[in-house]
């Protein structure tokens, strides 16, 4: 029967469609894999050393210090990210096969998944360090023991939480308040926490413990999938209730606003793009890295402007590069409905400058640094508007890739959005404003190279008429080939 | 209303659409059978351009339709559920297709409430969205999207299938009003012989791609339909 389910696994990994591209992608994502796994391994071999040289205590004890932190953005990660073993179980159920043997195999998957695995990547060398350093085998072996049952515990907890998206706000903004009052010397939750990553360490047989809860969690999981293994139960797919909203406030803007009311409700009730849109806010505060000097790489002139864009840019990157791609699951509809292609990339490319314009205003706060800083970001939103906002939505149409809205699977990047078409739009973005920057800045003084800047946004501006004919243009070249792509799931 | 010139479609070395001539006058409703891979939604498709023919043209109403977006306005269609929004309810997707077929919200109310009995009641005010409603009522959504804004030209893919047997009979009787009360030219594909029969005054039957048969409905066009494809 494993052999059945085994097989079975291995076709749906190597027949799946986003493992059919092209050879070189193959390679490259083979390189970004090693990449992440040899950042790790050199994390896991180099934190003791690390933490050695700062001085700030004996390694180990500060690992555990931090321990609850790393415990936290793994869960946080999980809950974003890691998909759910019930999936595939639908066709299995009216097979004779048992209902045990289903459950435990779709929950041991989750066990070999890269979130488990990803972890031993760190905690062996790190471990392996420890004992190389002289640390008693018996309780570096217990102390890890009992991490790695916490990590399967964090697993099952995520499987069993998942979906409870209230249960999750809570544990987030309890963490983000953890972490701020940690920073701010309020209240310190590891000086809680981290006597009971030590306590693994200094009395290793109590890794037992872990290992206990961790067998208790499994069998919850398992009872509990056993339990609503029904349709209408545990595989039944969750249905938020639905409200009929009319947003008339927009019906103002004629043909735009009857776009724009769908792009919001697009954004409002579909995850993935929800998530957009936070990263898109989170983008806001990546100017922290630059203006606060925090990064010593960061300090020199362009960044500030590289910076800008970014701060401000946020919701254009994270939102407006996948433009065409967010109707992909009802193109046909809109290619065919009574929509003229204009007034719907006008939408979006109102879409973009709102959203670029509240970002501007929220990175008021960057006044605290400086009128400089503020300048950046008032220069980089200009250029955003003026200039990006064309670009994003020129290279939306060569970005082919069919959106699942109600997922948030390839959230953090896809494949296909990386054809070389996209990424040589990416240098006008981010190249061509620090270019022009670097101009003024070099024949004149800064303030002259922010003017450049703010100059070239507002002349793409002035051009707004212009770009939209030819943008139109290319939209309707590629028409049959989008469709044909927003076909294959 | 629509002509049809020369049109092939061809993938590869594959044809999968050939046509002639075909001429659809106004007000006619027109009946499209054909087994699978015949090239019924093909040719769907290409009244729609959404797909680009090999050779040949069609003409909807004066508009060579991959040449001018000027068919859209009085034409409308439902092929599949790539033709819902289904992050929307099915009151915000009626509303929508009403505002871009310049309708008010009152005009389009009272449309649908036409369609009250068709609806059986587990359409509007479910509080649930498109994507959670049940196949068949999904298809009840976007045939009826498809009559908002008075279409000149109305195209349904395989509108009977998934629906309950109350629902085909209401169908039925609305698909022959419009055509025959007010004028609409109706194009209806269907696997079901008997349904394209009883709703179509022309039944054309394609066969891998080509025009087999165009038959004015009588009495005897289900023999010759079942004499056709019993083989």
């Amino acid at each position: 029967m494993l052999k059945h389910f085994i097989g079975l696994q291995w076709k749906s990994f190597f027949r799946s469609a986003s493992f059919k591209t092209e050879i070189w992608f193959k390679i490259l994502m083979a390189l970004g894999a090693l990449y992440f796994i040899v950042v790790f391994l050199g994390m896991g071999v180099g934190a003791y050393f690390i933490i050695e040289d700062m001085e700030i205590g004996d390694p180990l004890r500060v690992v555990n210090r931090f321990m609850v932190y790393y415990f936290a953005f793994d869960l946080v990660f999980r809950y974003m990210l890691q998909k759910m073993p019930v999936t595939n179980i639908k066709p299995l159920l009216y097979l004779p096969i048992n209902k045990t043997k289903v459950v435990n195999f779709s929950l041991g998957k989750t066990v070999i998944s890269f979130f488990n695995i990803a972890h031993a990547f760190f905690f062996i060398p790190f471990s392996i360090v420890l004992l190389v350093e002289g640390y008693p085998p018996i309780q570096v072996v217990g102390w890890h023991l009992a991490l790695m049952a916490l990590f399967y515990c964090n697993n099952f907890l995520n499987v069993m939480v998942n979906n409870k998206n209230a249960v999750f706000y809570v544990f987030a903004v309890l963490f983000i308040l953890a972490g701020a009052s940690q920073y701010y010397q309020w209240f310190d939750i590891t000086v809680y926490t981290q006597p009971i990553f030590d306590f693994f360490y200094d009395m290793p047989w109590t890794a037992i413990i872990p290992w206990s809860v961790l067998l208790g969690m499994y069998y919850g999981a398992f009872s509990y999938f056993k339990k609503h293994m029904y349709l209408d139960g545990g595989l039944a797919k969750k249905q938020a209730e639905a409200k009929t909203e009319n947003l008339e406030w927009l019906d103002r803007f004629g043909n735009l606003g009857t776009f724009l009311k769908n792009d919001i409700k697009l954004i409002k009730r579909n995850k993935r793009s929800r998530t957009a849109v936070l990263m898109g806010f989170f983008f806001i505060f990546y100017g922290l890295l630059f203006f606060t000097g925090a990064l010593e790489v960061y300090d020199g002139p362009f960044w500030k402007i590289f910076a800008g864009i970014f701060v401000t840019g946020g919701f254009l990157f994270s939102f407006g590069q996948y433009v065409p791609s967010w109707d992909s699951s009802y193109y046909p509809l809109m290619m065919s409905q009574n929509i003229k292609y204009r007034e719907y990339l006008s939408s979006k490319w109102y879409l973009v400058i709102i959203a670029t314009i509240i970002s501007t205003i929220l990175a008021t706060f960057y006044i605290y640094f400086g009128w400089e800083a503020y300048a950046a970001v008032l220069v980089g939103a200009i250029y955003n508007i003026g200039i990006n906002s064309y670009l994003v939505l020129w290279g939306g149409a060569y970005v082919k890739t069919p959106i699942d809205l109600t997922s948030n699977k390839k959230a953090f990047g896809d494949k296909q959005a990386f054809n070389a078409k996209t990424l040589l739009l990416t240098l006008p973005k981010l190249a061509l404003p620090i270019g022009i920057y670097a101009l003024g800045h070099f024949l004149i003084n800064p303030t002259a190279g922010y003017i450049f800047v703010a100059v070239f946004g507002l002349l793409g501006f002035v051009f707004k008429e212009k770009v939209f004919t030819m943008i139109e243009g290319i939209y309707k070249k590629e028409k049959y080939k989008t469709l044909q792509a927003y076909k294959q799931k | 209303m629509i002509t049809v010139h020369n049109l092939t479609k061809t993938y590869g070395q594959n044809t999968v659409l050939n046509i002639e001539q075909l001429e659809i006058p106004k007000g006619q409703s027109f009946g499209l059978v054909g087994n699978n891979g015949a090239g019924k939604t093909t040719l769907f498709s290409l009244l729609l351009d959404l797909i680009q023919p090999s050779t040949g043209h069609i003409v909807n109403k004066d508009v060579q339709v991959d040449q001018s977006e000027a068919w859209k306005p009085f034409t409308s269609a439902f092929i599949d559920e790539t033709f819902l929004i289904g992050y929307l309810t099915p009151e915000e997707y009626f509303y929508f297709i009403g505002e871009l077929r310049g309708r008010n919200k009152a005009d389009v109310d009272a449309l649908l409430a036409n369609f009250d009995d068709f609806f059986h009641g587990e359409i509007l005010g479910q509080k649930k969205y498109l994507r959670d409603l049940s196949k068949g009522n999904q298809k009840k959504v976007g045939i009826v999207a498809s009559f908002i804004g008075n279409p000149e030209v109305v195209v349904l893919d395989e509108p009977f299938a998934n629906l309950d047997p109350t629902t085909q009979i209401r169908l039925k009787g609305i698909i022959k009003d419009l055509a025959a009360k007010e004028g609409v030219t109706v194009l209806v594909s269907s696997h079901d012989l008997i349904h394209v029969t009883e709703v179509c005054e022309r039944i054309v039957v394609l066969n891998k791609g080509e025009i087999v048969k165009d038959i004015h409905t009588s009495a005897e066009t289900m023999k010759e339909l079942e004499a056709f494809f019993a083989g």
